[in-house]
This record gives structure tokens, C-alpha cells and sequence, in this order.
């Protein structure tokens, strides 16, 4: 029913429905053009971080500090939940209700779970007497790390309000242009995580 | 207890100074009358219903033009107290604190607060209109976007009288902008007023992008889109690329400032140089992303007074989109002097000689189509032509700047001054003034007294030349930005005297502006047409002031300047296009959660300046749970029966 109502809108918008435009594709393409600027946003974040990694102020190295196999970790868990919640738009269209809450469901639970690996690194770090204020090159990369785990956190509570939409709405041209925004922020993230790790850590330790 | 409260008071509100006991006294009365006024007339709910809570893209962009008004007062008001210090050698009229907070709040508010808004006011009352659309993309986010900058805006301005202002310049470097060299309030005021609005100003570039790639009318190719339209397109991918580095650099400084962080200390291995460049990267793009849409201004109004097609036109797109490209190469020539060697200075002293290219072109374009036009000189048509020499001059003075040899005796002297001042009052303050006289009628349903518009235009042009023309000189006699004084034996007080002359003709020239609209609003000239100018894109084409839905009937795009071949058709004879028939119409509906989740961020912003978290955590909370709230809300929009839309068009036709 969902599903046919969304077909209406489609076949309408190409009948050249005088000006009522698709606005789920308008969101879409909306939100894409906000990932340019977030991706921006990361871009000057990772620059600074670049020329200043090495501005110790005589204070430990990455090499010093990192600790890998909890990055390892944390990096198999995020690369596991943006392919849950691929798995979640792939229950969306074979128009499973129940198949796509569950797999949001896994992805918010593994999002959690790589956060809270983060933020133990981070007390760890503290704890250790490393924080912000230490040196140039570590509030380079607490900040460059906290924002990417900041938007993860953020992506945690808007999934979780999608989950709650669509035990309410169900599956309907509104909640799945959310699903699949929700999704493309989630790969988004993925994907900066990989440059994270492997500019921050991988380039870290070597 | 008295006394406690009484220290408190004398930190937390800035005192001492004759100057800012009068701001206190005007912002009371002002305050009060607003109050009295709203609830004396019983106002306060029409206000809340019809403004506060509007998503119309037209009311949306009338309250960017008010607020943006405002502050060009506030920002003069500083440039005239400077201007007054500088009148004599050796005034005692400000003291060097406030006169470093006055040049500060004056470049702030004049760039983000002034020239910004009365920008997107412009794109939101012409561009929905001049693409045949009924709204923006996003109505929400629009509001928003307002609101947002409208908190930013007063947050900053709040700190003049609460706190104090910030004093390390507009772009405030640090080491000055650090803990170190700006301990106070000041500098975190700084960095929230324009957080917040800097995040509006983002969201409305993503609504205008999206706005005019997707919600053109059918018909309307790419070649067929208003010039004025191509330029918001280039403005806002600009923005979308440069305000995310602004807001990074102000994150970055902040977390410097709060947390003790070490990005652009001199220790704990920061990086000053950092800073410039961020800074810069988004600064730069920033003096395009407001002269681009002016240039649009001038291509419409200079083809429409001309009654000729736009020469050029391809060429015109071609210049405004390398231009959006290559201002995010040149960030470097504001600082060729800070040692980045002779290799990097070389690039981008070239990448700045070439940028004047693309702008030559367009002054070119637009002499061409004047050229064997009948041309007409109203006072939108004035500012364009006073544009013209005005921003040639600015223009030449920006290639001798980039000359980087040359810049090392030019830089950080009044000779930059009075080019920027060129290129920015000449470019941007005229072109958004053209603009306003333009599309006021659009606006209102009347245009501006003439007359005085004549008053106003010819004083403000004097009084430009007569302050900014001096200031090459003195800048060339080796006088340096932002000192608060001098002494006789320098020789620059006659130069000085004489700008501060043209300076306060610019003020009297604003006078004009405020009286001519007052005087218009009482003796109206009624625009019964229209069409007042005999325009040629889609605006002309409905009443004035446009109804809520803009077009009864989506317009159906065969032309360029297609309402003036419309017109030139029916001129000949030949029948007026066919219009579709009536169907309801789709509208989004009010939303008080911009402005509440506004209310929400300046919350957190002046928790976050006086560090008490007792404001800024509950302020955080109101903004999630105000983002939620709209996510939840799937009662959004609601349709105009054909009926009403019948009744409206009607009534705009009686009028006529």
C-alpha cells in the first residue's frame, strides 16, 4: 500500500505534475549536497591535523600512544554496521518492515559499541596524563577524532528516532527517503573513518 | 549581598565609558517601545503568526532585509567614530581599547552581518520568483537559516554593551585572539555570534543550490536562467565549500580557548600561521560569495534599463563560475608578507592577477549592453552605472596589491583600506542597493520616491570618493590600519580630515535612504502593474506584492527573458501563451521550532561565552529536542483549494 502510494507520486512527478515537485528526491539530493560540505568539513579538519602531528611540544608520538588492536577493533565493528544497515536498505525494498527495524537495530547497537571503544581510548589517554591540552599534535587528533565520534553518536540518536518513525508509520515515501539519507550518512562515516585510520593510526605507527 | 551584586554588575555589563551608558539608555527605549507599540495595537500575535513562524520564503527575505538594515546603522555608526577619531592628530575621543572593539564590530557586522543578509534577503524575495517556483527547496530549513543568523547576529552585537566587544580585529588572529592576548568575554562572543549564523548562511547555500538545480520551471534550460539566478547558483557553491573551513577555524580556536587546547598558541607547538590560512580559505571565497550575486544585480537591471537582451550571456556564466572556482586560490595574497617564500608568493600574486580577467569580461558585457540601448536612468539603473568606474578603480588597485613585491610597502596600510572599502561599497553595498530599489516593489506593492532616492544616491557617491580616495594616499604617506591615532607631525591630518568629511556624507547619504523609504511608505506610489520597470524574467509577470503561492499556474519557460518576449509577442499581435488550468495548491505549513531552536543555540552560545553551563547544557537539550520534534512531524504541508487561489488572483487584479 506504502509502496503503491510512493509509485503514485513517482508516475505524477513524470507526468510533469505542474510544479509539485518529488520532494523526497529534493531531500535526497539535499542531503547529498550537505555531505560535500561535511566532507569538507573533515577535509580542513585532517589538514590541520597533517601539519601539526608533529608539533610533540616534547610530549609523546602516536607511535608512543597508539594502541592498535582496539582501533583494529573499533574499525571492523564500523565497517560491519555500515553493512547492516546496507542490509536494512535491502529489507526496506523487498518490503520487510520487521527485517529493516531489526537491522537499524544491529547497526545502532555496533555504532554503540565502536563509541564506546572510543571513548575508553580516550579515558585510557587521559587517564595516562595525554589530553587536549598536551600538545599541538593531540589536540589535532582528539579533535579530528572526536568530531568523526561525534556525527557516529549523532547518527546513533537519528537512527534511533527513525527506528521509533517507523514502528509508528511503517514503510511509507517519508520513511524511506529517512532510511535512506540515515544510510548514506552512515556509509559517509565509514568512509572517513577509513581515512582516520589510516592517516591517524596506520601513518601513526609506522 | 548588595555588594556582590554590584561587582557582578560592574563585570558582567561594560561600564565607564559616556558612549556605551547611551547605547544602554537607547536599547532600553528602543526595547520598551517595540513592547509597548506590540502590545498597545495587540500585535503580538499577528507577529508570532505572520513572521516569527513563517516559512515564506518572500516574508523570510523581507526580515533578512530589516534585520540586515539595522545593522549597516550599527556597523556606520562605528565607522563614523572612527572616522571621528581619526579627524584631528591626537584626539582624546575613543579611548585605543574601544577604538580596536569599534574597527572590530565594524568589519564583523558589516561582512556577516550586513552584507551577508541583505544577500539572502535579495535571493529569497528574486530567485523562487525569477525561476518560476513556488517556494524554496527547503521552506523549514529557510526559516531556519533566518533565525539562525538573526541569534548570531544579536549575540554578537549583545556584547557591546554585556561583557564587551571583541577588539583583535574582524579576522582575529591569534596569538591576539588567544587566552593570552584577549582574556575577556569578547573574543568567545566573536566566535559564537558567528558560529551560529555561519551555520544559517551554510544551510541556506544547500537550500539554494538545490532550489535552483531542481525547482526551475518546465522549459527553463540552462541557458535560460535569469543572469541574477546564475549568480546566487555560483554564490552558493561557493558558500557550501568555504563556510564549512569558517566554521572549523572557529571550532579549532575556541577548543584553543576553552580547553586549553593548542592549535594557534605560541606553545605546546601551535601553529599561528594555521589560523591565517584557515581563516583565509574561507575568507577569501567570502569577498566573491558577496560581490557574485551583486553582479547578477547589475547584469539584470543594466539589461532591463537598457531594454536590450544581456550581451554575453554565456560568457557571463562562464566568468561568475571560474571566479567561484579560482577564489579558492588566491587565499594567500592577504598575507605575502608572513615568509611563506618566494615560490608560493609567485602563485598566487598570478592566481590573483588572473581572477581580474573574468571580472573584465563582465564589465565589458554590461557596457556592450548599454551600448545603442535606450537606456533609462532610474535610480536602480544609477547605482549600476555608479558601479561601473567605482569598481574599476577598486579593481586596479586590488592588481597593484597583488604585485607581491609591491605589496610588502602597501600591506597593512590604508591603501588596503580604501581598496577594499572600493571594491566592496562599490561592488556590493551599491549592487545590493540596486537590488533593494529593484525589487522593492516586488516586494511591497509600491516603489521608492524617486527624488530622494536621487539625494541619496548622489551624496553617498560624493561622499565615497571623498572618504576612500584620500585614504590611497595616506596609505601611500605610510599610515597604518587600526591605530587609534596620530600625531601633527606626520602631515596626514589633512587626508584624514577630508575622508572624515566623506565619511559623514555616507551617513547623510544613509539619512536620505531612511527618509525616503519613511516618505514612500506614506505617500506610496502605488505599483499597479506589476511590472513597474517593464521587466523581462518571470517576477514581472504576477502581482505586487506577490501572493503567498507566487504563480496561480506553473509558468511554462519557452525563452530567455521570457516574460519580455511574452510581452513583445503580444505587442505584435500574436495570441498570449496558453495558461493551464487551476489545481490545488501545495504549501508548507508554519513552524515555530526555527525560532525556538534558535532561541535554543543563542542560549548555548552565551552559555558556552561565560562559560556557565548551567545555560548551554539546557540550551543544547532545547536544540535536540527541537530537532526531533521537526523529525517526528509528519503533519507538514496542506493544500490551497482552486476556489481561494481564484478569490486571490482576483483581488490582485481589482487592485489593478
Amino acid at each position: 500500500m506504502a509502496h503503491a502510494s510512493h509509485m503514485h507520486s513517482n508516475a505524477a512527478h513524470e507526468a510533469g505534475h505542474d510544479g509539485h515537485h518529488d520532494l523526497e528526491e529534493l531531500r535526497k539530493f539535499g542531503f547529498w549536497i550537505f555531505l560535500i560540505t561535511d566532507c569538507i568539513l573533515f577535509s580542513a579538519l585532517f589538514a590541520t591535523y597533517l601539519v601539526l602531528k608533529d608539533s610533540t611540544a616534547g610530549g609523546p608520538t602516536g607511535k608512543e600512544i597508539f594502541e592498535m588492536p582496539g582501533v583494529i577493533a573499533e574499525t571492523f565493528i564500523l565497517l560491519t554496521s555500515s553493512f547492516t544497515s546496507g542490509l536494512a536498505v535491502l529489507a526496506m525494498n523487498a518490503g520487510s518492515r520487521k527485517g529493516l527495524m531489526g537491522w537499524l537495530a544491529v547497526t545502532v547497537l555496533l555504532g554503540a559499541c565502536f563509541i564506546g571503544l572510543e571513548i575508553t581510548e580516550f579515558v585510557k589517554l587521559v587517564e595516562e596524563g595525554h589530553n587536549i591540552s598536551s600538545s599541538a599534535f593531540l589536540s589535532a587528533f582528539f579533535t579530528l577524532v572526536g568530531t568523526h565520534g561525534l556525527h557516529v553518536t549523532l547518527g546513533l540518536f537519528w537512527i534511533t528516532a527513525l527506528i521509533i518513525q517507523l514502528s509508528r508509520h511503517g514503510i511509507t515515501p517519508v520513511t524511506q527517503r529517512k532510511v535512506h539519507i540515515t544510510s548514506l550518512y552512515w556509509h559517509f562515516l565509514d568512509a572517513v573513518w577509513i581515512f582516520v585510520f589510516t592517516i591517524v593510526y596506520l601513518m601513526g605507527v609506522m | 549581598m548588595l555588594d556582590k551584586i554590584k561587582e557582578f554588575a560592574s563585570w558582567f555589563f561594560v561600564t565607564g565609558d559616556p558612549l556605551i551608558y547611551g547605547a544602554d539608555i537607547a536599547i532600553a527605549l528602543t526595547t520598551a517601545a517595540i513592547i509597548f507599540v506590540l502590545t498597545y495595537f495587540k500585535k503580538w500575535k499577528w507577529l508570532w503568526r505572520e513572521w516569527l513562524t513563517t516559512v515564506d520564503h518572500k516574508r523570510v527575505g523581507i526580515m533578512y532585509i530589516i534585520a540586515s538594515l539595522l545593522m549597516l546603522f550599527r556597523g556606520g555608526v562605528d565607522a563614523l567614530l572612527m572616522r571621528t577619531q581619526l579627524a584631528f592628530p591626537d584626539m582624546q575621543f575613543l579611548s585605543p581599547e574601544h577604538y580596536n572593539q569599534v574597527f572590530t564590530t565594524h568589519g564583523v557586522i558589516m561582512i556577516l552581518f550586513m552584507a551577508m543578509p541583505l544577500m539572502f534577503g535579495l535571493f529569497n524575495i528574486a530567485v523562487p520568483l525569477q525561476i518560476g517556483a513556488r517556494d524554496v527547496a527547503f521552506p523549514f530549513l529557510n526559516s531556519l537559516s533566518f533565525w539562525l543568523f538573526f541569534m548570531g547576529a544579536m549575540l554578537f552585537n549583545m556584547s557591546f554593551v554585556i561583557g564587551g566587544s571583541a577588539d583583535a580585529g574582524w579576522l582575529s588572529y591569534p596569538p591576539l585572539s588567544e587566552m593570552t592576548g584577549s582574556p575577556g568575554v569578547g573574543q568567545d562572543f566573536y566566535i559564537w555570534g558567528i558560529q551560529i549564523s555561519g551555520i544559517g548562511s551554510l544551510m541556506t547555500g544547500i537550500n539554494f543550490i538545490v532550489t535552483i538545480v531542481k525547482m526551475r520551471a518546465p522549459g527553463m534550460t540552462w541557458s535560460k536562467i535569469p543572469m541574477f539566478t546564475w549568480s546566487v547558483l555560483s554564490s552558493c557553491i561557493t558558500i557550501i565549500i568555504a563556510f564549512p573551513v569558517l566554521t572549523v577555524t572557529l571550532a579549532l580556536l575556541f577548543l584553543d580557548r576553552y580547553l586549553g587546547a593548542h592549535f594557534f598558541t605560541m606553545d605546546g607547538g601551535g601553529n599561528a600561521m594555521m589560523y591565517v590560512n584557515l581563516i583565509w580559505m574561507w575568507g577569501h571565497p567570502e569577498v566573491y560569495i558577496v560581490v557574485l550575486p551583486a553582479f547578477g544585480i547589475y547584469s539584470e537591471i543594466v539589461s532591463t534599463f537598457s531594454k536590450k537582451r544581456l550581451f554575453g550571456y554565456g560568457s557571463m556564466v562562464f566568468a561568475m563560475m571560474s571566479i567561484s572556482l579560482m577564489s579558492y586560490f588566491t587565499w594567500l595574497h592577504h598575507f605575502f608578507t608572513m615568509g611563506s617564500g618566494a615560490n608560493v608568493n609567485t602563485f598566487f600574486a598570478i592566481t590573483t592577477m588572473i581572477i581580474a580577467i573574468p571580472t573584465g569580461v563582465k564589465i565589458f558585457n554590461w557596457l556592450f549592453t548599454m551600448y545603442r540601448g535606450r537606456l533609462t536612468f532610474s535610480t536602480p539603473m544609477l547605482w549600476s552605472i555608479a558601479f561601473i568606474p567605482c569598481f574599476v578603480v577598486g579593481g586596479m588597485t586590488g592588481v597593484m596589491l597583488s604585485v607581491a613585491p609591491a605589496d610588502f610597502q602597501f600591506h597593512n596600510s590604508y591603501f588596503l583600506i580604501a581598496h577594499f572599502h572600493q571594491v566592496l561599497i562599490g561592488g556590493v553595498a551599491f549592487g545590493y542597493f540596486a537590488g533593494l530599489y529593484y525589487w522593492w516593489p516586488k516586494m511591497f506593492g509600491f516603489k521608492l520616491n524617486e527624488t530622494l532616492g536621487k539625494w541619496a544616491f548622489w551624496i553617498w557617491n560624493i561622499g565615497f570618493y571623498v572618504c576612500f580616495m584620500p585614504q590611497y594616499f595616506v596609505g601611500l604617506d605610510g599610515m597604518t590600519r587600526r591605530v587609534s591615532t596620530y600625531s601633527w607631525d606626520t602631515g596626514w591630518w589633512g587626508l584624514n580630515f577630508t575622508s572624515t568629511i566623506g565619511g559623514f556624507l555616507m551617513g547623510i547619504g544613509f539619512l536620505f535612504q531612511v527618509w525616503q523609504i519613511a516618505h514612500s511608505i506614506k505617500f506610496m506610489e502605488k505599483d499597479t502593474t506589476g511590472d513597474p520597470w517593464n521587466g523581462r524574467t518571470l517576477e514581472w509577470s504576477i502581482p505586487s506584492p506577490a501572493p503567498l503561492y507566487n504563480f496561480a499556474t506553473t509558468p511554462q519557460v519557452t525563452e530567455r527573458d521570457d516574460w519580455w518576449e511574452e510581452k513583445e509577442r503580444i505587442a505584435a499581435g500574436k495570441a498570449p501563451k496558453p495558461q493551464p488550468v487551476l489545481e490545488p495548491i501545495h504549501m508548507p505549513k508554519n513552524s515555530a521550532i526555527p525560532f525556538i531552536q534558535s532561541v535554543c543555540w543563542f542560549a548555548v552560545g552565551f552559555g558556552l561565552v561565560f562559560h556557565w553551563l548551567w545555560i548551554a547544557i539546557p540550551g543544547l537539550l532545547g536544540v535536540g529536542i527541537t530537532m526531533l520534534a521537526h523529525s517526528f512531524n509528519y503533519d507538514t504541508d496542506y493544500y490551497i483549494p482552486v476556489d481561494e487561489i481564484i478569490r486571490t488572483e482576483e483581488a490582485a487584479r481589482r487592485s489593478v
